[in-house]
């Protein structure tokens, strides 16, 4: 418990109205935020890869590792929110030792592995044998004996091998397209099934997150294609990034399909919970949903995108409308997140009050920690990007 | 079998043999004595200190204010839901002093009209134009109002 809350009178002063006890302090905040938009950006990259790979679509190519080992990376960040939000972060492993089959979060960590096991690294390591047996033998020092290790001490590159390497490749993407599609509907499910909180609880939630994951990791491997690209100095490859943007454009369409129908049906239901989020919708959440979200995440991406698909500017202007439109998208969906994570705990379930939450700078679970887990898969993208640089990779027809 | 999906396969079964090895010797022992959960525990958080010790712990010193206020309108509320939680302050009352709450924000948070609230459940006043320039501890006794 918050000390300052030991007193009433400091715990009531954030409430509005009537609100039961338990609902004055916010027990997720900022780390819950992160932990779907992160795991959203690992399904949404992880799908993007899949499209050139399973459904051959063939301009996405230069994406095609890019995609994998930034869908990698954030994995592997995914679950430091969540722990670190744990007032006890280090029992964190319980939930894999003694696993509670009827608990949603228990079964999560069980969908992580698989996905990261199974379906991630099995996937890049396909890809990539080939390369790491050439550059075990090419490289020297520390690096010769970790290519070497990675390739698991095998130097098997004959043809007949490779081609068995590329069919298993295909069978770990197709398997990981379901898995992707678990991974985050999940998420959704973690909260939609909460039926105590009306703002939370519809089947539409895993849906809803599986494609704003989608538009979110689309839209950062776009930006990250760029943003190498411009580091490397290398000229980029516009279909590429049209076709790119030509999916964010129609799943971002999907997306607002589904989250506005899922709105539209809160709205002619009206059940007894309508009032108080359409209070929370005008009031506490005017600012992050309708301004954040919906406005410069979704319709002005939507405008600008929808735009490109008629008229096409010049070549520069056009990374950069691309660039700048990501990023939007980026910030939408992280407030998406914002919005479900937050916004569910603002009201109370009597549905005659509010609480209020204001972000800290500092502390464990302030601004400053959430930037550091945000700002740490990148780091790894680097690391890994410098470790298995794609573009030095032998190219193979799939 | 080509020789790396062999070492790939032992890779496997040495992970997942390594984790039903951590599964077996991190589960504590008494997991599962009663239900889903560290037996242990149980004793363990029943050891841990209570911040809110009740009103009967303040009936050895101040009995006249605890009689008091059994009497008043105030009976039902805990005295530490006005003076904050009072563990402290049992075993050190001189060190360790109590909040007095006596601002008039604070009788507010429950008095003040307010139309989510059952009229029922407590008196509701427009505070702003009860005797708005003075404390209503003046008037109004907090143990017996
Ligand atoms: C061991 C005896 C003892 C117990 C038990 C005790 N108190 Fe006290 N309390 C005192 C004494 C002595 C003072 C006067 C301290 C002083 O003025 O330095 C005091 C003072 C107070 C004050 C006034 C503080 C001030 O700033 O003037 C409050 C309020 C109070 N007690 C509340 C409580 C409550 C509520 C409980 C029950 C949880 C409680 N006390 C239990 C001995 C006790
Ligand atoms: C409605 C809230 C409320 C409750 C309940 C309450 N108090 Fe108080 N108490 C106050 C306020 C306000 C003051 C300050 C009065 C003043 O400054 O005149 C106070 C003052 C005191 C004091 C300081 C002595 C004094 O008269 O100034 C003691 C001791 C005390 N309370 C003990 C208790 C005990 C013991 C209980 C439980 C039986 C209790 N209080 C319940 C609000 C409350
Ligand atoms: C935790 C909520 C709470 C706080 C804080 C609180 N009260 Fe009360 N008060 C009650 C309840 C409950 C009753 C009894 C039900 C009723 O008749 O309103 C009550 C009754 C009263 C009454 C009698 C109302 C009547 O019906 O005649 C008065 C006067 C009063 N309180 C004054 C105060 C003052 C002055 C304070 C600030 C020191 C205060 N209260 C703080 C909850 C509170
Ligand atoms: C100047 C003295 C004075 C002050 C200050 C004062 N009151 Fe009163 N209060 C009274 C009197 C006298 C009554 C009874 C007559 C009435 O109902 O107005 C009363 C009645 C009440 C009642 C009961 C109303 C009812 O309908 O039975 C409540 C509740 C109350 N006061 C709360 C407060 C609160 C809370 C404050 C501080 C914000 C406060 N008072 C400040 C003198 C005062």
């Amino acid at each position: 418990m918050n000390p300052e809350f030991e007193h009433l009178y400091q715990a009531l002063s954030k409430v509005d109205g009537f609100i039961y006890p338990n609902e004055i302090e916010l027990s997720w905040s900022i780390l819950i935020v992160l932990y779907p938009f992160i795991t959203g950006l690992v399904a949404g990259a992880f799908i993007l890869a899949s499209l050139e790979r399973v459904f051959n679509v063939k301009s996405l190519k230069p994406t095609y590792v890019i995609a994998l080992l930034t869908s990698f990376a954030f994995l592997l960040v995914a679950t430091m929110p969540l722990i670190f939000h744990l007032g006890q972060p280090l029992r964190a492993w319980e939930i894999m030792m003694t696993p509670h089959l009827t608990s949603a979060m228990a079964i999560f960590g069980f969908v992580y592995l698989w996905y990261l096991m199974i379906v991630l690294l099995l996937e890049i390591w396909f890809d990539y044998r080939y390369d790491l047996v050439l550059w075990a033998r090419e490289s020297k020092g520390i690096k010769k004996w970790m290519y070497k290790a990675l390739a698991l001490g095998s130097d098997d590159i004959s043809p007949k091998s490779l081609k068995l390497d590329d069919k298993l490749g295909y069978i770990v993407t197709v398997i990981g397209i379901p898995s992707a599609f678990l991974l985050h509907g999940y998420v959704g499910f973690i909260f939609g099934s909460i039926k105590a909180n009306p703002w939370w609880s519809t089947v539409m939630m895993p849906i809803i997150f599986l494609f704003s994951a989608m538009v979110s990791g689309i839209a950062l491997v776009m930006v990250l294609y760029i943003v190498i690209n411009h580091l490397r100095k290398q000229k980029i490859d516009m279909l590429c990034l049209d076709t790119i943007a030509k999916y964010l454009f129609y799943i971002i369409i999907i997306d607002f399909t589904m989250e506005s129908l899922d709105q539209i049906h809160r709205i002619y239901e009206a059940e007894e919970s309508f009032e108080i989020i359409s209070l929370l919708i005008s009031g506490h959440l005017n600012f992050t949903l309708l301004i954040m979200q919906v406005g410069l995440g979704m319709f002005l991406p939507l405008a600008t995108l929808g735009i490109i698909q008629f008229y096409k500017p010049e070549e520069k202007l056009r990374k950069l409308i691309y660039f700048i439109t990501g990023i939007l998208v980026l910030i939408g969906i992280f407030f998406m997140r914002w919005n479900v994570v937050i916004g569910g705990q603002l009201f109370s379930k009597s549905f005659l009050g509010f609480t209020s939450f204001k972000l800290s700078l500092i502390g464990p679970e302030g601004f400053l920690m959430a930037s550091i887990w945000l700002v740490v898969p990148f780091f790894i993208l680097a690391f890994l990007l410098w470790l298995f640089p794609p573009w030095k990779k032998t190219p193979v027809e799939h | 079998m080509p020789l790396h999906l062999k070492r790939l396969l032992l890779t496997g079964i040495v992970i997942i043999s390594l984790f039903l090895l951590l599964k077996h010797a991190l589960t504590p022992e008494s997991f599962g004595q009663y239900g889903h959960y560290r037996g242990n525990s149980m004793n363990e958080i029943a050891a841990l200190p209570i911040h809110f010790v009740g009103n009967n712990s303040c009936v050895s010193c101040h009995d006249t204010i605890v009689s008091m206020k059994s009497e008043g309108y105030h009976s039902d509320l805990s005295c530490e839901g006005c003076h904050g939680a009072g563990y402290k302050h049992v075993g050190d009352p001189k060190m360790e002093q109590l909040i007095k709450p006596d601002s008039r924000e604070f009788c507010a948070k429950c008095h003040d009209i307010n139309l989510a609230r059952p009229e029922k459940a407590v008196t509701q006043k427009e505070l702003k134009e009860h005797h708005s320039d003075q404390k209503c501890v003046k008037c109004h006794n907090p143990h017996q109002p």
